[in-house]
């Protein structure tokens, strides 16, 4: 039994990461219809830059959780308006070969600066330790972790669901040029959604430093996971992402459970059984 | 439409090649001949489906790694022939590609290419835990034998002459594909799919065909390699794989014939001489993609193709 609450809750755990970083694909699917593949080496610079803030500047974890988001975002703006806003005119694939190129330079970077076997970051003092319940231990960071990001994707969501912002970013969406017309700057919007998109990353690489390792690896073998979660709920609604993406965390958690040897493939078979009865995905339309 | 000169250019340049082929062993170590010859099919493989079925498979190491290690194991456990050990690895390659074709087809555009994305590391994590893979090792020593049980392949000479036999013989085979209807109702569904379907196109069974066709060659490639290097990896199988035949294909100029030989030499000739680079090679390379997708997107046989072609006018 403590067995399988644990797996569970690391299968929340991956949940919660896999559910941020679909979000944040999807809402710049959503508006520039590119798919990010730099994704992951976002979310592996938001643990490096914890990392460095904490090592050079000495700003712990909680300025961290501030400061990083801001400063991936930066560099997601710089990304969109120098590069990717030139491939808007051409085949959606052209954005995803450049984010491909980016990932690779920026993982290229971080390996060369710091290795392949990583850094450690100490998880916050008021986080350290756990409770233990009567069923399961339950260390506080990844309670956490958990919590915290269940709370900002449903802040995301509530943003673009029941906001005017969001109005204006869904309508663009579907008609960027009649959102032009009336006197809104859909070019600037493209451009902070991708910056905010980025951000999500970002925070989420925070949260897996304080738990994990911080290694230039950490985002490539994650965002593959992630894309087959994309496919798997489809791109079409935010609330989507964030139940498929804590809904597959839970389901490879008991996977670890009951057949170990499929944990690391069931999300992917998954995803074949989606295409063959769903091809749209779980909340995609047509 | 092929005019007059587009022939002549693609005769002179397919003449060029196959000299420079030939000649290369007596130039350069011929091992690394033999691998560059792996790769150019590799890529003419993968060309085959984004260039002229205007698909994007972000996973073709699945092809070309699985061939390789069925090549191997076929030769080294099974001590099957060369030839027929390479033909395993290709047949592995083609089921593979029937599979994954039939889920992958079921999107387009970018769901296409993260669904091949997802499907190749599924099989990674597959090989990394198989025991017939050799786990983090491989299988090494792979024998490399004798052809038809006759022609030693263990002179190097020998081997490579035999591999350029086989790329040349592949390339010709996609060559023709191209130029059959078939490859000409491929480039109508590129261009315009659902103007394909309603002119009564089964636009599925035709790009269903194209990718088990790129997937096998990819497959033969593999298994090509294997015998070469006399050994099969985990790196043959990693999405970096799949990656680096996208940047071969996109510095070649995408769907253009030679376009994959040129960009794979360059890709497979930067790696080797910049070896001692270590991590500044994956640099160098995300800068090449970056480069390419910004300023250079017909890759350098288009912009060759499309300087002859002002010339002309």
């Amino acid at each position: 039994m403590q067995a399988l609450f644990g797996q569970l809750l690391i299968g929340l755990i991956n949940g919660s990461f896999y559910a941020l970083l679909s979000l944040g694909l999807a809402v710049i699917f959503g508006l520039l219809n590119v798919i990010n593949f730099a994704h992951g080496a976002q979310y592996m610079m938001g643990a490096f830059v914890a990392y460095l803030l904490l090592t050079k500047l000495g700003l712990g974890y909680w300025w961290a959780l501030l400061l990083v988001p801001v400063i991936v975002g930066i560099t997601g703006v710089i990304i969109e308006r120098l590069m990717l806003s030139r491939l808007y005119k051409l085949d959606h694939l052209y954005g995803l070969l450049l984010t491909f190129g980016l990932a690779l330079i920026i993982e290229g970077l971080f390996q060369h600066q710091y290795g392949s076997a990583g850094v450690p970051y100490p998880t916050p003092e008021i986080l350290q330790g756990g409770q233990r319940l009567e069923f399961m231990y339950l260390p506080n960071y990844r309670a956490w972790v958990i919590v915290a990001s269940a709370v900002i994707c449903f802040a995301t969501w509530f943003v673009i669901e029941r906001t005017k912002l969001g109005a204006y970013l869904r309508a663009a969406t579907e008609n960027p040029a009649l959102v032009q017309a009336f006197g809104i700057n859909v070019p600037l919007m493209i451009t902070l959604t991708y910056g905010g998109g980025v951000a999500l990353a970002g925070l989420a690489g925070v949260f897996a430093a304080a738990m994990n390792q911080v290694a230039p690896q950490m985002g490539s073998s994650l965002i593959i996971v992630v894309f087959a979660v994309v496919v798997i709920g489809g791109m079409g609604s935010i609330m989507g992402s964030i139940l498929t993406g804590f809904g597959l965390g839970l389901i490879e958690g008991l996977t670890k459970y009951f057949y170990p040897e499929a944990s690391t493939t069931v999300i992917f078979v998954i995803m074949a059984i989606v295409l063959l009865i769903r091809p749209q995905g779980l909340f995609g339309q047509r | 439409m092929d005019t007059g000169w587009e022939k002549r250019y693609e005769r002179a340049v397919f003449i060029v090649m196959v000299v420079c082929f030939v000649a290369m062993p007596y130039f350069i170590y011929p091992r690394f001949g033999m691998q560059l010859l792996c790769f150019a099919l590799f890529a003419c493989a993968f060309n085959l489906l984004i260039g002229f079925g205007g698909l994007l498979s972000f996973g073709h190491a699945m092809f070309f790694g699985m061939g390789s290690y069925l090549a191997a194991y076929s030769a080294t456990a099974w001590k099957l022939p060369t030839e027929l050990a390479i033909l395993a690895g290709a047949g592995t390659a083609l089921v593979m590609g029937v599979v994954a074709g039939l889920l992958a087809i079921r999107r387009q555009g970018i769901y296409f290419a993260m669904i091949t994305l997802a499907l190749a590391q599924m099989v990674y994590f597959f090989c990394l835990r198989a025991p017939f893979t050799g786990g983090e090792n491989g299988i090494q020593a792979v024998p490399r034998g004798k052809l038809l049980g006759m022609i030693d392949l263990n002179q190097p000479l020998t081997m490579y002459y035999f591999v350029f036999g086989v790329f040349i013989l592949a390339f010709i085979l996609i060559h023709r594909i191209i130029h059959s209807p078939f490859g000409q109702v491929l480039k109508a569904i590129r261009e315009n799919e659902p103007r394909a379907v309603s002119l009564g196109y089964r636009t599925e069974r035709y790009k269903l065909a194209a990718f088990v066709l790129s997937a096998t060659l990819a497959g033969l490639a593999g298994g090509l390699k294997a015998i070469v290097g006399q050994n099969a990896s985990l790196t043959d199988v990693y999405w970096a794989m799949s990656g680096e035949v996208v940047l071969m294909t996109l510095v070649g100029g995408m769907g253009t014939v030679f376009g994959p030989v040129v960009g794979a030499i360059i890709i497979i000739s930067m790696q080797f001489y910049l070896a001692e680079l270590g991590s500044w090679v994956t640099i160098v390379q995300g800068t090449i993609f970056v480069v390419c997708v910004l300023a250079f997107r017909r890759g350098v046989m288009g912009e060759l193709e499309a300087f002859l072609r002002r010339r002309k006018r």
